[in-house]
């Protein structure tokens, strides 16, 4: 390894650092506020270094990680969701009945997990990428198990999802010993073995459908969605928002990056298994959605029909052609990118809320009544994120609305458009219903007053948010850049 | 500029009312009049510019910047004599639903003239951008102020009705974007370049099914807008649960822009799907003439009778559009204005009577004109607009598009003539149950109209006169436009 290969691992090896000076800096001085500091800044260097460094030539760094475009984008993009997830932690933190700066450290091992993912070209650095996010992530979700505050849920979710993982990473490792039993190698790149792939192999076919699974898991696809609604609820705000928007990003990126090498031809054999998940994902979270009263839950939902939307673009590389890979891989990272924009936006009103007053991510949606007159920002901010996820124009996301037609219009995918519409028109009822309650007039009190922080983390998120809807060219160019 | 002024004056004017409603909704309101009043400052000054130029160009461009390069979207904002008409019925409306608001609307003010002023905003948006991604965005986007004027001011079953009116929006245009992305790439396939522009996009070869079926995804969307026949049941709840200001908007002009898409968009891009498809956009509209007239004389709450008989009257419009002829669509644009002239007025009186009955069913009432003359003859006159007096804008609108439609299905017009007789039997149910016979309990109290009210019903009363005796005040502006769009629609 070279000092200019080195140099590319920079962002991977702040983040690694981050979790060492935190372990450090805690044993000698216990102090939230330093923790939290240290951690944001951390990402947020990581962050501007990865983006920074968009347009230097592609590093292969070990047979195990490449840096190219395309991981620097969509892993700034990881590291900015750790960063807000950090900083709407400190004020839900600074409520909780509990030891928190350790919190940080699973945090920002979490972060490296999802970059790792990103930057994976290999089956084995995918592994690690991912068990190194999930392994962290279980300690997350169950963080608040023996606090007094909350703790029907907690726990639960913590072990459902612990459980559900593990089942889905040994999926994923039956497929790659499979894939690994046919090729002989664990890179994804299987041009190189001579004389090409075998496309009709049984191993091949099998392991990538059985590592399909693995992601579906992940990515919350029906049938593979059970844990995502009690998660979604029993998860602290925060690390739900992590969850919701960094995971989703990381373990899609490396989907896509397993498609780029592979140019689609895994998948003709899956295509019907494909679809089907997109259908049953996009019907079954927008009906479920529909009749939620807990809007974590509520959201829950929601995300699995967005991530069954992102289906047509998978869908639509498997036919034929680089034309159609590069529209569609155009359109699944312009639509994670500004899904991970909204989905944050609204975590953090959650999470700030919940920082508040803890009913408001574990209780109903009453609880949210006549907030628009009393925290007109927080309530602001929620609305926008409900439009946003409702793609109206203007907004994030609407933008990855309009590629995701785009794309399905392209590749002629009728049926999955009609169903995109359909599920988008019902999708409407719920987020309508959330705003709906916001304009309520007010029963209970909510007259706190909302610190500097958390007031600079909304609007930044807002402003994001109507920034990429509304003159979202700059992002366009960076996303055919890294995937050129 | 002055069409950029126009938006910003107007937008400008909601966030200064937000800011100041909360220590002051008397401020509020005069700053909405104040930004209304400037908007119509610039809008008076586009009208001589334009209508100086009426003979050399067509066209006034307005901007034209670049916005999304990759898919080649521009800000591309233009209007013609035709969008000049509607963006000046809008401002008029716009002062009409202001005064409507001024004692109606009393509590969280701030907000409510922030959304009022934003829905006029994006309609004047939707009337001039011709590019159509920022269509799209100025469609979308006038829903989002109209959805929560009606939510938050609205009536008893207030929520229900704008969730119902915001999901049949938002549902149909999702199939618009469909379409409109389809058009955009059949373009790209037969010239190479990607384009939104209407200028180029009616270039477009759009015959064969493929072009059938973009044409009807947007058919739906304006005909839900419209509304038409089958897709109407949103109105009657929206248009009654709104405040007096939002129903107002909602009849006045919101529709408008449904009858606006079906003339700028659907015959211009699609020539020949239109034209295989007119017979069948003319049956709906003769079906929504017929059964919404029906459906309204059994009305009891005035708000919904009222609601009915634009349904009727919209489908004129539809039909109006479908026989694209010189005659029809003179007639359409004619009714479009007497409609959104004599509805608002309608509604303004059931949100009179409302707010000095408390009440808005029918048999609540009666014997209303010995106590309230002037609204009680007010009334008549919006009534008689309604059923299609001569004199007054909405029988020229009427009568030509009967004489269009006859020129090209006698069917459909003879049918639709039916309403002549229906129209009549609806108008003056309101006023027999209404204003006539004997008062129902003691409504010793209500009070006759004080000098805003008056000013708010005269301003509509003198333009639908004006425009019934001089409908060439419109015609002038808007013939040549109407004709290059004929043109475009017969595909040549």
């Amino acid at each position: 390894m070279n000092w200019v290969e080195l140099a590319s691992l920079i962002p991977l090896l702040l983040v690694a650092s981050i979790s060492v000076i935190l372990l450090l800096l805690i044993a000698f001085a216990r102090s939230h506020k330093l923790t939290c500091w240290v951690t944001c800044i951390g990402f947020a260097l990581a962050a501007f270094w990865a983006f920074s460094q968009m347009g230097d030539t592609p590093q292969q760094v070990t047979p195990l990680l490449i840096i190219d475009d395309f991981s620097r984008l969509l892993g700034a993009v990881v590291l900015l969701v750790s960063l807000a997830c950090a900083w709407m932690s400190y004020a839900y933190l600074e409520t909780a009945d509990e030891i928190c700066e350790e919190y940080y450290i699973l945090l920002s091992l979490a972060a490296l997990g999802a970059c790792v993912l990103v930057s994976s070209n290999h089956f084995a650095s995918m592994f690690i990428g991912l068990e190194l996010m999930s392994v962290s992530l279980f300690a997350m979700v169950g963080y608040m198990a023996h606090s007094k505050q909350q703790v029907s849920m907690t726990l639960e979710a913590g072990v459902k999802y612990m459980v559900l993982s593990g089942v889905s990473s040994s999926f994923l490792l039956f497929g790659v010993a499979l894939i690994y039993a046919y090729a002989g190698t664990l890179t994804i790149d299987l041009k190189v073995i001579s004389g090409g792939p075998h496309l009709q192999s049984g191993y091949l076919v099998v392991g990538a459908a059985l590592m399909l699974v693995g992601v579906a898991f992940k990515m919350s696809w029906v049938p593979f969605h059970m844990w995502t609604p009690d998660v979604y609820q029993g998860a602290p705000a925060p690390v739900t928002g992590f969850l919701a928007a960094a995971v989703k990003v990381a373990v899609f990126a490396f989907v896509m990056r397993w498609l780029m090498m592979a140019q689609g031809e895994y998948l003709n054999g899956l295509l019907l298994g494909l679809t089907l998940m997109a259908v049953l994902s996009m019907i079954m979270g927008n009906l479920l959605a529909l009749r939620q009263s807990n809007l974590k839950r509520l959201l829950g939902y929601s995300s699995i029909a967005h991530m069954g939307y992102l289906i047509v673009t998978l869908a639509a590389t498997a036919p034929d052609g680089a034309a159609a890979l590069s529209t569609a891989l155009e359109g699944a990272a312009i639509y994670l990118i500004t899904y991970a924009c909204m989905t944050m936006l609204a975590f953090a009103v959650i999470s700030q809320l919940a920082a508040k007053d803890r009913r408001f991510e574990s209780g109903t949606l009453m609880d949210y009544e006549g907030l628009l007159f009393q925290q007109p920002l927080l309530a602001g901010s929620l609305i926008l994120a409900m439009l946003a996820l409702a793609g109206m124009p203007l907004t994030a996301g609407f933008i990855g609305k309009y590629y995701l037609v785009l794309v399905a219009v392209d590749s002629q995918l009728w049926m999955l458009l009609g169903l995109l519409v359909l599920g988008s028109s019902l999708g409407l009822y719920y987020y309508l219903r959330v705003i709906l309650v916001l304009c309520k007039p007010p029963v209970s009190d909510h007259h706190w007053v909302l610190g500097t922080n958390e007031k600079l983390l909304l609007m930044l998120l807002m402003l994001a948010t109507l920034w990429l809807g509304i003159y979202p060219t700059p992002l366009i160019e960076w996303v055919q850049f890294a995937i050129a | 500029m002055q069409l950029l002024g126009i938006i910003i004056s107007l937008l400008g004017g909601g966030v200064l009312a937000l800011m100041t409603g909360h220590r002051s909704p008397v401020a509020s309101r005069w700053l909405s009049l104040a930004s209304l009043l400037v908007a119509s400052m610039f809008y008076t000054s586009l009208w001589l510019d334009s209508t100086h130029s009426l003979s050399t160009s067509l066209w006034t461009m307005h901007t034209d910047w670049p916005w999304i390069e990759r898919f080649g979207i521009h800000l591309l904002l233009a209007t013609d004599g035709l969008s000049l008409v509607l963006i000046g019925l809008t401002l008029v409306l716009g002062y009409v639903a202001l005064l409507s608001a001024w004692h109606e609307i009393n509590h969280r003010c701030g907000l409510f003239y922030l959304n009022f002023l934003f829905t006029l905003a994006g309609v004047v948006g939707v009337f001039s951008a011709l590019d159509l991604f920022l269509f799209f965005v100025f469609w979308e986007v006038m829903l989002v102020p109209m959805f929560l004027i009606i939510a938050i001011w609205g009536h008893e079953n207030r929520r229900f009705a704008a969730t119902k009116f915001f999901i049949y929006t938002q549902a149909s245009s999702l199939l618009m974007l469909a379409a409109m992305v389809g058009l955009v790439l059949l373009n790209q396939q037969q010239t190479g370049l990607w384009s939104f522009s209407w200028f180029t996009l009616t270039q477009t070869d759009t015959s064969g099914s493929m072009g059938m079926w973009l044409m009807l995804g947007f058919y739906v969307a304006f005909l839900v807008k419209l509304p038409g026949l089958p897709v109407h049941n949103w109105l009657p709840d929206a248009h009654t649960q709104a405040p007096t200001p939002g129903s107002i908007l909602l009849a006045g002009i919101l529709l408008k822009t449904g009858a606006y898409g079906l003339l700028r968009f659907v015959w211009p891009l699609f020539p020949d799907a239109a034209l295989a498809f007119a017979p069948i956009a003319m049956g709906l509209g003769v079906l929504s003439v017929l059964y919404a007239a029906k459906l309204a004389f059994a009305q009891n709450d005035l708000k919904r009778l009222i609601a009915y008989t634009s349904i009727s009257h919209m489908g004129f419009v539809s039909l109006g559009i479908f026989a694209w002829n010189h005659l029809s669509l003179q007639g359409t644009v004619m009714q479009m204005v007497g409609h959104g002239l004599s509805s608002a007025g309608l509604f303004a009186i059931a949100g009179l009577l409302q707010q000095r009955l408390h009440t808005r069913a029918l048999d609540q009432m009666g014997g209303l004109w010995a106590l309230m003359p002037k609204l009680a003859t007010l009334s008549m006159v919006f009534a008689l607009a309604t059923l299609g007096l001569p004199g007054l804008a909405n029988f020229i609108g009427e009568f030509m598009i009967l004489l269009g439609v006859f020129q090209i299905e006698p069917w459909a017009a003879s049918l639709a003539a039916l309403a002549m007789i229906l129209a009549p039997v609806y108008a003056l149910v309101i006023m027999q149950k209404g204003f006539f016979g004997m008062a129902v309990g003691d409504k010793t109290k209500a009070l006759d109209l004080n000098a805003r009210e008056l000013l708010m019903l005269g301003l509509l009363v003198v333009s639908l006169v004006l425009l019934g005796f001089w409908p060439n005040l419109i015609f002038t502006v808007t013939a040549a436009p109407v004709d290059s769009l004929m043109h475009l629609g017969k595909g040549g």
